[in-house]
């Protein structure tokens, strides 16, 4: 494999149209820019969780730990920790981290852990044909809730603005532009990033049209308590009227876990 | 006098019991003796019942005497406990200001008329006499002691001085007022012999890592292995950073992401902990990633008895993980034994690029052990397959050996892929038949690693090694067995590296052995059931399971009536 290629070798088997096409054409852009701007390709790393938003580990042709469902943003802090020069990526599903592995989630916002977190949320488990995650609305019906799911949805951003994340940002798949301007502002922040991707799941929940019809350009930079209301304008429900804020919904700087481990 | 004391002090939880017979233990080994301390407490923080057990000896023993020949007592509960086990010319000391039934008071007999000999010293009123704090009283109960044994008070200030570190003078003056109104009444005699280094097996365990380059420790608090995370979180010069993630299962990713950036880490915890580990141990298997994994065993199952022991994770940690990998499972019986093996592990953690499993047991973790400093100087990081730069970077190469070179992230034209999924040699995910080839590499190097063992000092063999009779014992078992094959003029053998199992050596070992026993602290004989995997059956097993280690006479009494 070239190692200045960003591409492998490796056939892709996502589905046909899958907006992950899109996000992972947003993340190549995003880091050849910043291949252009100085920071060398091999500093870049990634990890990612099991979903079929991992399989960019066989796509993308940079370092990469290909860790467990739920368990990679442990990984990543590991490798933060020990190279605290490699700009670290964490790729994760939203049962992947939503579900599986929240705990994670909530302890690497939590301690401000100096990665960029981004999430194929697609809201359901569709590599294993589909059943309900956390991000799912209520009444999906997917293989294991045929009659549709009974629990409510999770707003992930209410989660990580709460546990402490430090740069809180939502985009869409099919906006790649915007979300790989998301990505580079993700990257380049000091601290814990979190951003969300809203991504259609076309084979299993084909929301393109509640997501077009609702999706708008937030006017960054909010305060916190304008990041809380902006965050909770759309919870995660088939809510006929809400409307879905995009962009960059809150950054703040603060000392970095890594940072503060490493002083001496 | 034999040269071979028993020494229990004991007291409530938060009196500082274990400190103090530490501080006597260090008096013991600063003339010359031996030092083994057994320590026994609850799970729980004031209250209760705690005592440390010391024996100190011109010889080294690792297991306790069943007789005491001094009991220290800072409560009445430690003397209505273990009195039944005072040597026939035993003494008790005790603080009189806690112990107040008639049936000790005076405080002194002395000489003895009935019972055991007592001595009762107001350690509480002295340590507010001079200003101190209630738990400051133990310094008058170690005076005491050190003034009825004949040790001289410049040697007790010695130590004092070296292993007090807060409130030292205050301290001294406690103790010197009690060292004063004591008598004397016997000589305990100096050997000539230097002091040792003494160790819990937990802290060896961190220095012989530490030695072999460890940088990074991962750990979730967890009985008896949390020692190992205070002690190298206490210890700044030693250069280690201690990290307390949210879980055992962030624990050990975190850790194998450190490793996958090149920085040498390890993990620890007890059987309950490493159960949760188990994935991430399968993901450093298949991934081929470094981990330095220790596992203390308690009394299981499930919670069990957190700060009592059971050897009942061995074969645990010998199948544990989804998928066939290879890995080492390597138990050490003692803390000079911790020091050498953790940095062997650490070592073939890398050189193997496998997880390799250190299998403490909450005895072997805690107690504390005399241990030879001349190991340290056998000990260091040793290198590993390291990418030669030349050519394409392959993270899984097909070797014969099986060992794939190393490179990291961050490194100039490599691109590194490490991952769960079964891959090619790039580590691009494959599905097809063609996964053999990278099963057949691991298997490869599975042997390589099996030979590796018969090199190392896989097994030990103590006692009368022409003897037809021999007992096998691990872990913490291996010291009480020890002095039953001397007492006895049987052969005691000890497998440390039970993974890869050492065939060979362990033939050599078993070589004119007529008869064999298992010696064991669970309820099933599971280095047994490892020696019957491997063709080696044994005549009879002789197990315990009080959550407490075998005394000698345990083992020979059980030992005399299977053979």
């Amino acid at each position: 494999m070239n190692p200045k290629n960003l591409d492998t070798y490796c056939q892709n088997t996502w589905c046909p149209g899958c907006p992950n096409f899109a996000i992972l054409e947003s993340v190549k852009r995003a880091i050849s820019e910043l291949i252009e701007k100085g920071i060398p390709r091999e500093n870049f790393v990634f990890t990612c969780g099991i979903g079929c938003h991992a399989k960019i580990f066989d796509y993308l042709n940079l370092n990469s730990f290909y860790g467990l469902h739920g368990r990679c943003l442990a990984t990543a802090q590991g490798i933060k920790l020990a190279n605290p020069n490699l700009k670290v990526m964490a790729f994760v599903g939203d049962g992947d981290t939503y579900n599986e592995g929240i705990s994670h989630l909530i302890h690497a916002a939590k301690r401000n852990t100096n990665i960029t977190v981004l999430v194929h949320d697609n809201r359901n488990f569709a590599l294993t044909v589909s059943q309900f995650t956390a991000t799912s609305p209520k009444g999906f019906k997917g293989s294991s809730t045929p009659n549709g799911s009974i629990e409510e949805s999770l707003n992930p951003l209410e989660l990580v603005l709460s546990s402490g994340a430090t740069f809180i940002a939502r985009g869409y798949a099919w906006k790649i532009d915007h979300l790989k301007n998301l990505i580079l502002k993700a990257i380049e922040h000091k601290g814990f990033s979190f951003l969300e991707i809203l991504q259609p799941c076309i084979t299993f929940f084909d929301n393109r049209q509640f997501y077009e019809e609702r999706i708008y350009e937030l006017k960054s930079p909010l305060s916190k308590e304008e990041a809380k209301i902006k965050i909770s304008e759309w919870d995660y429900s088939d809510g006929e009227k809400s409307k879905i804020p995009i962009g960059v919904f809150y950054k703040v700087e603060k000392p970095t876990f890594e940072d503060l481990v490493l002083k001496n | 006098m034999s040269k071979d004391f028993s020494i229990l002090i004991g007291g409530e939880a938060g009196q500082g019991s274990r400190m103090a017979g530490l501080i006597i233990a260090k008096i013991f080994n600063f003339i010359g003796y031996k030092i083994y301390i057994y320590e026994d407490y609850q799970s729980l923080i004031r209250g209760g019942h705690n005592f440390s057990q010391i024996r100190a000896a011109e010889k080294e023993f690792q297991s306790r005497k069943e007789k005491i020949d001094f009991l220290l007592a800072l409560d009445e509960k430690t003397i209505n406990l273990h009195k039944k086990d005072l040597e026939k010319n035993g003494l008790i000391i005790f603080n009189a200001n806690k112990v107040k039934s008639k049936d000790y008071n005076p405080p002194t007999t002395l000489p003895v008329k009935d019972g055991a000999p007592r001595m009762g010293i107001e350690i509480e009123k002295i340590a507010k006499e001079m200003g101190g704090k209630p738990i400051m009283a133990n310094m008058a109960l170690i005076a005491d002691f050190a003034k009825i044994i004949g040790l001289d008070w410049e040697i007790l200030e010695g130590v004092l001085r070296r292993e007090i570190k807060k409130e030292i003078d205050l301290n001294l003056k406690i103790g010197k007022r009690a060292y004063e109104i004591s008598k004397n009444l016997l000589k305990i005699e100096k050997i000539s012999k230097e002091p040792t280094l003494l160790l819990t097996g937990n802290e060896a365990t961190a220095l012989g890592a530490v030695k072999a380059g460890l940088k990074f420790y991962f750990a979730y608090p967890m009985t008896p292995a949390t020692s190992i995370m205070n002690f190298l979180a206490k210890r700044e010069d030693l250069n280690v950073k201690v990290i307390q993630p949210e879980n055992e299962i962030s624990v050990i990713n975190m850790a194998l992401g450190a490793s996958f950036a090149g920085v040498r880490s390890a993990v620890g915890t007890s059987g309950g902990g490493f159960a949760l580990m188990t994935e991430g141990l399968s993901l450093a298997g298949q991934s081929e990633t470094p981990i330095f994994i220790i596992e203390s065993q308690r009394g299981g199952p499930s919670t069990g008895m957190p700060t009592y022991n059971l050897q009942g994770d061995l074969l645990f940690v010998l199948s544990a993980g989804h998928g066939d990998f290879p890995r080492f499972v390597i138990a050490p019986g003692d803390a000079e034994q911790c020091l050498y093996y953790s940095a062997l592990g650490l070592n073939l953690a890398w050189k193997y690029q496998t997880p390799v499993i250190l299998l403490l047991d909450k005895d072997v973790s805690e107690n504390t052990f005399s241990v030879n400093e001349k190991i340290l100087n056998l000990i260091q990081p040793e290198k590993f397959l390291l990418w030669d730069k030349k050519g394409e970077y392959k993270r899984y190469k097909i070797t014969e050996d099986g060992i794939s070179p190393l490179a990291f992230p961050g490194s100039k034209n490599v691109i590194v892929k490490s991952t769960s999924y079964e891959h090619d040699e790039y580590g691009i995910t494959i599905e097809s038949e063609e996964v053999e080839k990278m099963q057949e590499k691991r298997l490869r190097k599975y042997e390589t690693m099996s030979k590796e063992v018969e090199k190392l000092e896989a097994i030990k063999v103590y006692g009368n090694k022409k003897s037809d009779i021999a007992i096998v014992a691990w872990g913490i078992t291996k010291g009480a067995a020890k002095e039953v094959a001397e007492n006895l003029g049987i052969k005691l053998i000890q497998p440390i590296i039970v993974e890869p199992f050492p065939k060979d050596k362990m033939k050599k070992a078993l070589n004119g052995v007529k008869k064999l026993f298992s010696v064991e602290l669970n309820t099933s004989g599971q280095m047994a059931k490892v020696l019957n995997s491997q063709g080696i059956k044994v005549d009879g097993k002789i197990l315990k399971y009080t959550g407490r280690p075998f005394f000698t006479k345990e083992i020979e009494e059980k030992l005399k009536k299977i053979l």
